[in-house]
C-alpha cells in the first residue's frame, strides 16, 4: 500500500472509531450517514462500474430489515403476537436473548436477499439498459405493495423491532452499539469491494459496462459475473437494512423498508454526486448529500424536494460524471492517464 | 486440412435473405477474403458462425466440432473470433486494461470470478501493444484514441486471446491510407508468425488481393464465386456485381 493511502486509511479508521465521542449528540446521524455510504457503494457495483441502473436494490434493503426484526423475535416469541398489538409491552428480550437474536437474523439478513438477486437476476440480467432500469423500479414497488399486505409481519400498520433490553445501559449505549457496527459494515463493505475491484471481477464489470457484446464476443460469460456482483451487492444491502430496522426501531412497507422514492432514488443520486464507477466517488456523495440534507433540509420548510429537485438538476447538467469524474476531467495525470514520452523516440512509427 | 467449414448455411430476417445457401471451406493457416456489395451479406455470415444470432438451416464445423448452436462466449473460447467494423473496445478502460480483459482465462468458472489478474499479462499486453504501435499511448482511455488506433487496439485485443481463426470485419475501412499498408503488413505477420487463419471482409480491392489467396464473394445473399485473387479479379459476375451495386 502507498503511503499517502495509509495514512488517509488511517485517519478515517481513527476518525471513525471516536466520531461518538467526538460528536455525542450526531451518533444516530453518523450512522444513517455510514448506511447510506454502503447503499451508495453497493448501488455502484451495477450502476457505475457495470453500467446497469438498479432502482430494484431497495428491495434488498426491505427484505434484510423485515426478515432480521422477524427473526429478532420469532425465535423467542410468537412473532403474530408481536405485530397484532405492540408485542414489545408484553414480551421483554433479555439481553442474551436480544443479541442473539440480532446476531442470527443479521445472518440471514445478508444471505436471503443474496439468494433472492441470484434468482432475479438470471431472470432479468438478460435485459440490457433502460429496460433493466425499468423492471428494477417495479421491483421495489411490488415489494413494498407484498409487505403491505402481509399480516404476519403487520401489514400496512408495520411493525416494532425489539427494544433495546433493560439492565444494560441507557439509549446512548444502545446508539454507539450500532454506530460500531454500522463502521463494521461499511469498513467490510469497502474492504471487499476495494479488493474485488482490482480482481478480474472489476475489469469485467468493465468491460460489461463500456461494451458488453464486445465483452461476449471476447468469450466472457458475462452473465455469471452480473449476477454475482448483484449478489454481492444484495448481500451487503441486506445487512443495512437489518441495521437500519433496529436503528429506528419501527419497520413500515413504504415508508422506512421499500423507500424506493426517498432511499431508492437517494442511492442513485449519492453514487452519481460523488462520481460513479469510481471506489471513492460514492463515499464522497453520500457523505456530502447526508450533510447537505441534514444541515439544511430544515432551512426549506417544505421546499426539500424542490431544492432536492433542484441539486438533482444541477449535478446532472454540470457534473455529470460527478465530483471525481470532474477530478479526473481536470488532472487526468493523476489518474494515470500519460503518454509515455519516454519511448515515443523509440517508437517505431506505424507507417 | 480445413479449420473452418460452412456447410448450406442460411439466414433470413423477416422477408429479407440475407444469406441462402452459402457453403465456404477454409483451410487452416491461410488468409481468406470475403468481398461482396454493401447488403450482400457478409456480416450476417460472420454474425451466423460466431453465433450471434441462430442460422435458419445449414451446418457451421469449426476445428470438425459443429457449433451453429452455441452462444458467442462459448465459440469465442474454442478459438474462433471476430473484430467489428464499428470498432468495439471499452472506452473507460486504458489500453493496457482493455488487453488485460481480452486475455483467455483457461479455467473459467465462479470461483475464477475473484482471480488475480497475473502479473506476466503485463508484458504480454505490452509486446502485443509495441507490434500494433500503440505502446506509447497504452495508459490512455481507449475512447480517447482515434478510430483507427481502436482499429489497431481492437486486433491487438484479438491476438491476446490467441485465437486460431480471426474473422476481420473491414480491418481498414475508415484508416488513414498512410497506415494501411502498416495494417496489411501486421496482418500478414499476424497469420505468418502467430499461425492465425484469417477471414477477411474488405471493401479495398487492392488491401484484399495483396492479403489473401482465396476470396469469396457474396452478392444478394448467395455466394458469386471463388477462386483466386486473380481469377476474382477477372470474374465478369463479380465485375458486374460490383459495377451493378455501386
Ligand atoms: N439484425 C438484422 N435484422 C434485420 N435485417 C438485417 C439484420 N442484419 C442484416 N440484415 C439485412 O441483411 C442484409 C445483409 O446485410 P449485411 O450482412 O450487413 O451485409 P454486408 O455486411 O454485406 O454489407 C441486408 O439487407 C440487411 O438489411
Amino acid at each position: 500500500m502507498k503511503k499517502n493511502n495509509l495514512i488517509l486509511y488511517g485517519v478515517l479508521l481513527v476518525l471513525g472509531l471516536t466520531a461518538p465521542f467526538l460528536f455525542p449528540a450526531f451518533k444516530v446521524q453518523i450512522s444513517f450517514m455510514l448506511i447510506l455510504i454502503i447503499l451508495a457503494m453497493t448501488w455502484d457495483v451495477q450502476g457505475g462500474q457495470m453500467g446497469y441502473n438498479s432502482f430494484g436494490n431497495i428491495l434488498f434493503f426491505g427484505i434484510g430489515m423485515y426478515l432480521c426484526a422477524s427473526i429478532q423475535i420469532g425465535m423467542f416469541f410468537p412473532l403474530a403476537e408481536w405485530t397484532e398489538s405492540g408485542g414489545e409491552k408484553t414480551f421483554l428480550h433479555t439481553p442474551t436473548q436480544y443479541f442473539q437474536g440480532l446476531a442470527v437474523g443479521l445472518v440471514f439478513a445478508a444471505i436471503v436477499p443474496a439468494i433472492v438477486a441470484a434468482l432475479i437476476g438470471y431472470g432479468i440480467l438478460g435485459l440490457r439498459g433502460h429496460y433493466f432500469a425499468i423492471c428494477t423500479l417495479g421491483l421495489g414497488i411490488a415489494a413494498g405493495e407484498i409487505a403491505g399486505g402481509i399480516e404476519l409481519i403487520g401489514a400496512g400498520q408495520g411493525m416494532t423491532t425489539p427494544p433495546w433490553p433493560k439492565g444494560i445501559g441507557d439509549t446512548e449505549l444502545r446508539a454507539e452499539f450500532f454506530y460500531y457496527i454500522c463502521f463494521a459494515l461499511l469498513i467490510a463493505t469497502f474492504s471487499f469491494l476495494n479488493w474485488a475491484y482490482k480482481k478480474r471481477f472489476g475489469l469485467v464489470l468493465n468491460a460489461i459496462r463500456d461494451n458488453e457484446d464486445k465483452a461476449e464476443a471476447m468469450g466472457i460469460h458475462t452473465m455469471r459475473y452480473k449476477i454475482v456482483g448483484w449478489v454481492v451487492s444484495a448481500f451487503f444491502v441486506g445487512l443495512a437494512g437489518g441495521l437500519v430496522g433496529n436503528i429506528v426501531g419501527y419497520i413500515e412497507p413504504i415508508e422506512v423498508a421499500f423507500d424506493g422514492r426517498e432511499m431508492g432514488v437517494f442511492m442513485v443520486l449519492m453514487a452519481i454526486l460523488g462520481g460513479k464507477g469510481t471506489l471513492w466517488g460514492p463515499v464522497i456523495g453520500a457523505s456530502a448529500f447526508h450533510i447537505f440534507k441534514e444541515g439544511f433540509w430544515t432551512f426549506f420548510l417544505g421546499w426539500q424536494y424542490v431544492a432536492l429537485g433542484f441539486l438533482i438538476v444541477v449535478i446532472v447538467v454540470f457534473f455529470p460524471e460527478g465530483f471525481m469524474g470532474w477530478l479526473r476531467e481536470k488532472y487526468p495525470e493523476r489518474f494515470g492517464e500519460v503518454i509515455d514520452e519516454a519511448d515515443r523516440k523509440a517508437q517505431v512509427e506505424l507507417k | 486440412m480445413s479449420i473452418l467449414e460452412i456447410n448450406n448455411v442460411s439466414k433470413s430476417f423477416g422477408g429479407v435473405k440475407a444469406n441462402v445457401n452459402i457453403s465456404m471451406k477454409i483451410e487452416q493457416g491461410s488468409i481468406v477474403g470475403l468481398i461482396g456489395p454493401n447488403g450482400s451479406g457478409k456480416t450476417t455470415l460472420f454474425n451466423s458462425i460466431v453465433g450471434t444470432h441462430p442460422i435458419d438451416q445449414g451446418s457451421i464445423k469449426f476445428d470438425n466440432n459443429e457449433i451453429s448452436q452455441l452462444p458467442v462466449p462459448v465459440v469465442a473460447k474454442l478459438g474462433l473470433l471476430r473484430t467489428f467494423q464499428q470498432t468495439r473496445i471499452y472506452g473507460k478502460l486504458n489500453c493496457v486494461q482493455n488487453m488485460l480483459i481480452s486475455h483467455k482465462s483457461e479455467k473459467d468458472n465462479v470461483l475464477t470470478i475473484f482471480e488475480k489478474i497475473p502479473e506476466e499479462l503485463n508484458e504480454k499486453a505490452e509486446r502485443l501493444l509495441k507490434f500494433v504501435g500503440l505502446h506509447q499511448k497504452r495508459k490512455l482511455r481507449a475512447g480517447d484514441l482515434s478510430f483507427g488506433q481502436q482499429k489497431l487496439l481492437e486486433l491487438a485485443m484479438a491476438l491476446m486471446n490467441e485465437p486460431k481463426v480471426l474473422l476481420l470485419d473491414e480491418p481498414t475501412a475508415g484508416i488513414n491510407p498512410t497506415l494501411i499498408n502498416g495494417i496489411i503488413d501486421r496482418l500478414i505477420k499476424v497469420n505468418k508468425e502467430y499461425g492465425i487463419t484469417l477471414l477477411v471482409i474488405e471493401h479495398n480491392m487492392r488491401v484484399i488481393m495483396s492479403l489473401a489467396q482465396k476470396i469469396f464473394c457474396l452478392a444478394h445473399g448467395q455466394m458469386l464465386a471463388d477462386g483466386t485473387p486473380e481469377q476474382i479479379k477477372n470474374d465478369k459476375r463479380v465485375i458486374d456485381a460490383y459495377l451493378g451495386a455501386q
